[in-house]
């Protein structure tokens, strides 16, 4: 069924009786050319470009809960480009034009509203820092713009200029980058998916895999045995968790980061603000509440919640440099789990056993990546090669000192 | 999440730095034949595991030891504190 603002008014007029479910529950067939494993952002958009790009519709994807409740339904849901490295710069470029022809692409409304993103200088190195990363991103076809005091205290006039620690004295914007509804990717790329045949298969956990000679066959999951030709891991979260199973040791750590949304204002806040000095960042949702969060809590953990210190850290951050959101209560919070690599970039790349490829390591970027992500794995998978913005992903960049590290942090996942 | 340090008392873990896995205290032998490898793989690899993880905290705001703490990365459960120093000798180190 094609959606359009027509059949919204046919079916009202209706009763909204011709509404059929977005996407099959079809049960497990014995084998496929390709089995996802993750129903998330990830795995749905590898699907999604497998079937539509890549002419692979003998395709399943599958997952252990619902599809989009793992971290695509736990994040803030920014939208942006605004890397330095190489490596990373064109690979998240193209992530963002994806996203500016993805709703129509998919027929599915995700509510991609570019409202911009602005990154906030608080001293002399920083600008320069930050104007090179701008000029970075202009050079790899993204855009990027210099602010300086009296066009940021014109456009975000309720900040706090004068921060003795942190006075704002610049911001780099990047106009194109915005917010989207998170949840309505995972089913929009799955309702996509699933038209072009990708079976998309829930409550089915994989529990192992099934290895002979070095060759992945298929895996073993909770509803039986599942045949593949090959088989793509994009779990990240649990990346840790699921390639142990195949006697694999990542350059990975799996760390919790909280996220926080206050009761429903009007609107405030003209886009997403960043206060990177304070691991503050902020945006405002469509219904009106103040989405922010700040870094990671720093050690391993599986367990989706999170601990106080770090929302202190949070919410002084917040009063520092944005005072009114003390007015705000707090609505929600929650904690996601995050492949935090080993130099803060992710990995899409084979394994050492045939027929295995691996997705992750997103550290906590990987919803902007999306697209991408979908896209260049479904390449990998599809021709066997990366692809052209994805070659710096490899696994074995940290054996031959290749690190896409762009905070220059080493390999301490923490600090990424 | 409290720290029940061996030689502190209990003690909240903001006052602490995080290391990573407890592993990291067996350094590769440097001049063994093998050493760019195995030092890719203490510097680079982990077992990241969903459960029971024993892992390096350096008590910075207090009294600057470091600590092997077990942990439940599943439920932040601390189950057992030892000093790092105690852990390494135990396991042949002199120094």
């Amino acid at each position: 069924m094609r959606y359009s603002g027509f059949r919204v008014i046919k079916e009202a007029l209706t009763g909204h009786k011709g509404w059929t479910p977005a996407w099959r529950d079809p049960e497990p067939k014995p084998q496929y050319d390709i089995v996802i494993i993750g129903g998330g952002g990830h795995g749905l958009a590898t699907a999604h470009y497998l079937a539509s790009v890549y002419a692979q519709a003998n395709v399943a994807v599958l997952e252990k809960g619902w599809i989009g409740g793992g971290n695509v339904g736990r994040n803030t849901t920014i939208i942006r480009s605004n890397y330095l490295l190489d490596g990373n710069e064109p690979f998240y470029e193209m992530s963002l034009k994806l996203w500016e022809g993805l709703e129509q692409d998919l027929n599915y409304n995700a509510m991609i509203s570019q409202r911009g993103i602005m990154n906030l200088i608080h001293s002399d190195a920083q600008r320069d820092a930050f104007i090179r990363r701008g000029n970075a991103m202009i050079l790899n076809g993204a855009d990027a713009e210099y602010l300086d005091l009296p066009a940021i205290k014109r456009e975000y006039p309720f900040l706090n200029f004068d921060d003795a620690r942190f006075p704002i004295k610049g911001g780099l914007a990047q106009r194109r980058g915005g917010t989207v509804r998170h949840d309505a990717v995972a089913w929009g790329y799955a309702r996509a998916a699933d038209g072009r045949g990708v079976d998309i298969i829930q409550n089915c956990e994989v529990t192992g895999f099934r290895i002979e000679n070095g060759v992945c066959k298929g895996v073993e999951t909770s509803r039986g045995f599942i045949g593949a030709g090959k088989v793509g891991c994009a779990v990240a979260g649990s990346s840790g968790r699921l390639m142990a199973k195949a006697d694999m040791r990542l350059p990975i750590e799996s760390h919790v980061l909280q996220a926080f949304v206050s009761e429903g204002l009007k609107p405030v806040l003209p886009g997403v603000i960043t206060f990177g000095a304070g691991h503050f960042y902020v945006s405002q949702s469509d219904k009106g509440g103040l989405v922010f969060g700040g870094d990671i809590d720093g050690y391993n953990s599986y367990a989706q919640r999170g601990n106080l210190p770090v929302v202190e850290d949070v919410c002084e951050g917040g009063m520092a440099i944005m005072p009114m959101i003390g007015r705000a209560r707090l609505l929600r919070m929650w904690g996601g789990i995050m492949d935090m690599s080993m130099d803060g970039s992710p990995i899409i790349d084979r394994t050492h056993i045939e027929g295995l490829y691996f997705n992750g390591g997103w550290c906590y970027g990987g919803f902007k990546a999306t697209p991408a992500s979908g896209m260049c794995f479904a390449h990998l998978l599809a021709r066997d090669a990366p692809h052209p913005n994805a070659t710096a992903y490899r696994f074995d960049r940290f054996q031959t000192g290749h690190m896409i590290d762009e905070k220059g942090m080493g390999n301490q996942p923490n600090l990424h | 999440m409290i720290i029940n340090h061996p030689l502190l008392g209990p003690r909240d873990s903001s006052e602490f730095v995080y290391l990573g896995d407890a592993s990291l205290i067996n350094r590769p032998d440097p001049d063994a034949e093998d050493r760019a490898q195995s030092f890719y793989e203490y510097g680079y690899l982990r077992i990241n595991p969903a459960g029971m993880h024993r892992e390096l905290w350096f008590h910075e705001a207090g009294d600057r030891s470091w600590l092997v703490v077990t942990r439940d990365t599943t439920t932040h459960e601390i189950t057992s504190v030892e000093m790092a120093r105690d852990v390494a000798r135990a396991q042949g180190r002199s120094k």
